[in-house]
C-alpha cells in the first residue's frame, strides 16, 4: 500500500512540475496577475480612471501605464514582450556573469557554499604558479592553431571542389555537410572506436591506436572536428564564392588568366569576409572544445610535462599530465572532480579574456583586408 | 575545350572518393552497429553475419535499467521543442519592441543581451549551478533535474542570437504595414501576433534549425543541470553513461549513437534546403 501511495505521490509531483514549469516557463506569473487584477480591478480602475488631473503621480500612471491612449500601450507591450527573453536572460547569464567575477576572488570550493570568504587575487595566483593548467593551456593554443589552418584549408578546397561544374555537386555538398549534424559528444564514441577498433585493423602507423600517444592523440582530435566542421565552414565559402561576380571571372579568363592566377587575383580577395567569419567560429569553437574531447580521450592519455615548461617552474622531476586536456575540461575537472570552485571560476575568467582578447585581434586584422564590393 | 572537360572528369572522380572518404566512419558505425559483441572484436571491417542483430542490440539498450533510453528519448524530443518554440517566440516579441520603441533604454537593452553572445559558457556555468540551488532553497522549487530548469536555461542561452537575428529582419519589415493593421484596429499585441509573426516565417525556420542542433547535441548544459544518472536525462547524457564505463560494449554504445544520431539525419534528409540555408545564414550574420 505505501508503495502504491509514493508512487502515485511521485506522479503527482510530476504532474506538479510539469504543470508549474509550463507556467513558469511562459511567463504567465507576471503577466497573468497584472491582466487578472486588471480585470478585478476594473471597476475600481474606472472610477481611478474617471478622476483625472487629481494630482500628478495618478495623472502619470494613468497616462503612461494604465489607460487606453497609445502610449500607455505602448510602454504596456514593451514590458510585457521584453519580459520573458529578457528575465531568463538575465537570470542565467548575466547575473551567474557577474557573480562569477566576485567568486573567483573567494575560496568557493564546492563544499563551503554560502560560507566562503574573499581571498583577494588568491586564485588567480594559484593559476599562475599551476604548471598543470600552463600546460593545457599551452596544449589547447597549439590544437587551436592547427585545427583553424586544417580546416579552413580544407574547407575552402572542398569549397572550391564543389562550385566547379560538377554532375553531383549539390550530393556533395550535403554528405560534405552530412557530419556536421551529429554532436561532438556522440561523434567522439564514434570515433574512439574507429581509432582504437577499426583503423589498427590497417596496422602500419594506425597500430597501435593513435590515441595512446599524446601528440598523435592531438593530430586524431583535428581529424575528428576537421571531419565534423569542415563541412559547415565549407558552406559559408560557398556562399561567399557564389558571391563572386560572374563578369569578373569571364574578364580574367578572356584575359587569358590560368586557375591559380584568378584564384589569387579574385577569388581569394573577394572572399576576405568570408574568411573573417570562417577564422572567427573556428577560433571560437576551437578555444571552447568540450564535448569532442571528452568522449574521444577524456583528456588522456597521460604524458610527462615538456622539459621547458618545467624549467619554468623549476621542476627537476618532471610530473606527469595530460596530454589533450584543453582548458574547457580543465576548468570543468578543477570544478568538478577537485571541487575547487574558485579556482575553476578564476581559470574561466581567464579563458573568456584570453578568448576574447584573440578574437577582437583576430577580426580587427581580418577586417582590414576585406575588400568593399 | 577538351582538356577542361577531362579536368572536370578527374576532379568529379576525387569528389566522389572524398565523399567516400567522408562517409567511411558512417558506414563503420552501421555496419558494427548489427553486430553482436564477440563479432566486433573479432573483425570490425568485415559486414554483419546477421542484420536483424541490430533490433537485438537496440532492445538491449531500451532494456538497460540504469539508463532508460525510451524516456531520455521522449524527454530529448519535449526539452528540444518547447525551448525552440518559446525561444523563438520570446527573442521575435523581444525584438520586436526594441526595433519599434526607439529609446534610449532599448538601445542599451539591446546592447546587452549582445554582449551576452561574447560570453562563453565555462564562465557563467560553476556560477550558474549554485544558482539554481539558491533558487530552490528560496522558492521551494527545484530547478535542478528537472525540464522547466533546462528549458528557461535554454531560453537565456538562446535568447541573445535569436534576438540579434529578428532584430535585423524586423528593421527591413516596413513601418507602414502595422500603421495599416492600426487603423484597421488591431490592438499591439494583435499587431505583433497576426501580422508581424506570419512575416517572420523564414528567419524563424533559420533559428529553429540553429538552436535545434544545438540543444538536441547539447552536452554541457544537460549534464550541469540534469546531471548524469538522474530520472530526467536527454539523449547525449544517456549514451555518455553507456560509454562511460570501463567495460565498453561496443555493439550497445554504436546502437545507441545511431539512434541519437538517427532523428537528425532523417530530418536533414528531408529539409536538406532548409538546414543548410539557416545553418549558414545564422552564422553569416
Amino acid at each position: 500500500m505505501t508503495n502504491e501511495g509514493s508512487k502515485l505521490n511521485k506522479i503527482g509531483n510530476k504532474l506538479l512540475y510539469f504543470v508549474v514549469s509550463t507556467l513558469v516557463i511562459m511567463a504567465f506569473p507576471v503577466i497573468l496577475t497584472i491582466q487578472m487584477g486588471g480585470k478585478l480591478l476594473k471597476k475600481d480602475l474606472l472610477v481611478f480612471k474617471n478622476k483625472e488631473g487629481e494630482g500628478k503621480v495618478r495623472k502619470f500612471i494613468i497616462d503612461k501605464w494604465l489607460g487606453e491612449t497609445y502610449t500607455a500601450q505602448n510602454n504596456r507591450v514593451f514590458v510585457y514582450f521584453l519580459f520573458p527573453a529578457l528575465g531568463s536572460f538575465l537570470l542565467f547569464v548575466a547575473l551567474p556573469f557577474f557573480q562569477g567575477l566576485w567568486f573567483s576572488l573567494t575560496d568557493w570550493n564546492g563544499l563551503n557554499t554560502g560560507r566562503e570568504s574573499f581571498i583577494g587575487f588568491e586564485n588567480y595566483r594559484t593559476i599562475i604558479t599551476d604548471y598543470a593548467f600552463m600546460y593545457s593551456f599551452f596544449r589547447t593554443v597549439i590544437y587551436s592553431v592547427l585545427n583553424i589552418i586544417v580546416i579552413n584549408v580544407v574547407a575552402f578546397s572542398m569549397a572550391l571542389l564543389v562550385t566547379q561544374k560538377l554532375k553531383g555537386k549539390n550530393i556533395y555538398r550535403a554528405g560534405f555537410f552530412m557530419p556536421n549534424l551529429i554532436g561532438g559528444l556522440v561523434l567522439g564514441y564514434i570515433w574512439q572506436f574507429i581509432f582504437n577498433k577499426a583503423f589498427v585493423e590497417f596496422g602500419g602507423a594506425l597500430d597501435p591506436s593513435i590515441l595512446i600517444n599524446g601528440d598523435t592523440a592531438l593530430i586524431g582530435l583535428i581529424v575528428v572536428v576537421t571531419w565534423q566542421y569542415a563541412g559547415y565552414i565549407m558552406m559559408i565559402y560557398i556562399a561567399a564564392i557564389q558571391n563572386i561576380p560572374q563578369d569578373l571571372v569571364e574578364a580574367s579568363k578572356i584575359d587569358g588568366a590560368n586557375m591559380f592566377q584568378r584564384l589569387k587575383a579574385i577569388t581569394l580577395p573577394l572572399v576576405a569576409q568570408a574568411f573573417t567569419v570562417a577564422l572567427f567560429l573556428t577560433l571560437v569553437t576551437s578555444f571552447k572544445q568540450f564535448d569532442t574531447v571528452t568522449s574521444l580521450t577524456q583528456g588522456g592519455p597521460a604524458t610527462q610535462l615538456p622539459a621547458w615548461i618545467g624549467s619554468i617552474y623549476d621542476k627537476d622531476l618532471l610530473p606527469v599530465v595530460q596530454s589533450t586536456n584543453l582548458i574547457a575540461l580543465n576548468i570543468y575537472s578543477e570544478a568538478f572532480d577537485n571541487y575547487e570552485m574558485g579556482i575553476g571560476q578564476a581559470k574561466a575568467i581567464v579563458f573568456f579574456v584570453v578568448l576574447l582578447t584573440f578574437s577582437l585581434i583576430q577580426v580587427y586584422y581580418n577586417k582590414r583586408r576585406e575588400v568593399e564590393m | 575545350m577538351k582538356k577542361e572537360k577531362i579536368g572536370l572528369i578527374l576532379l568529379e572522380v576525387f569528389a566522389i572518393i572524398l565523399l567516400i572518404a567522408f562517409f567511411y566512419p558512417f558506414y563503420i558505425i552501421i555496419i558494427n552497429a548489427a553486430k553482436s559483441y564477440s563479432e566486433i572484436i573479432t573483425d570490425p571491417l568485415s559486414l554483419p553475419d546477421n542484420i536483424f542483430q541490430i533490433f537485438t542490440n537496440a532492445k538491449e539498450v531500451m532494456a538497460k535499467p540504469n539508463i532508460n533510453y525510451f524516456s531520455s528519448f521522449m524527454y530529448s524530443v519535449i526539452i528540444t521543442l518547447v525551448s525552440l518554440i518559446a525561444i523563438g517566440i520570446f527573442s521575435a516579441m523581444a525584438a520586436w519592441v526594441l526595433v519599434r520603441t526607439k529609446t534610449r533604454y532599448s538601445l542599451i537593452i539591446f546592447m546587452i543581451f549582445l554582449s551576452g553572445m561574447v560570453i562563453p559558457f565555462q564562465v557563467v556555468m560553476l556560477p550558474l549551478v549554485r544558482l539554481l540551488q539558491t533558487m530552490k532553497d528560496i522558492t521551494g522549487i527545484p530547478f535542478k533535474g528537472t525540464v522547466h530548469g533546462i528549458i528557461l536555461a535554454y531560453i537565456g542561452f538562446g535568447a541573445p542570437l535569436s534576438i540579434f537575428l529578428f532584430h535585423g529582419f524586423i528593421k527591413s519589415i516596413p513601418m507602414d504595414i502595422e500603421e495599416a493593421a492600426i487603423i484597421d484596429g488591431c490592438t499591439k499585441s494583435q499587431v505583433f501576433f497576426k501580422v508581424i509573426l506570419p512575416i517572420l516565417k523564414p528567419i524563424f525556420v533559420t533559428l529553429l534549425v540553429l538552436n535545434g542542433m544545438w540543444i538536441w547535441n547539447d552536452y554541457l548544459l544537460p549534464v550541469l543541470i540534469l546531471g548524469k544518472g538522474s530520472s530526467v536525462q536527454t539523449l547525449p547524457l544517456s549514451v555518455s553513461m553507456l560509454a562511460g564505463n570501463y567495460f565498453k560494449d561496443w555493439s550497445l554504445i554504436l546502437t545507441s549513437v545511431l539512434t541519437a544520431a538517427l532523428p537528425v539525419v532523417i530530418l536533414f534528409l528531408f529539409a536538406q534546403k532548409h538546414i543548410i540555408k539557416g545553418m549558414t545564414s545564422g552564422a553569416i550574420k
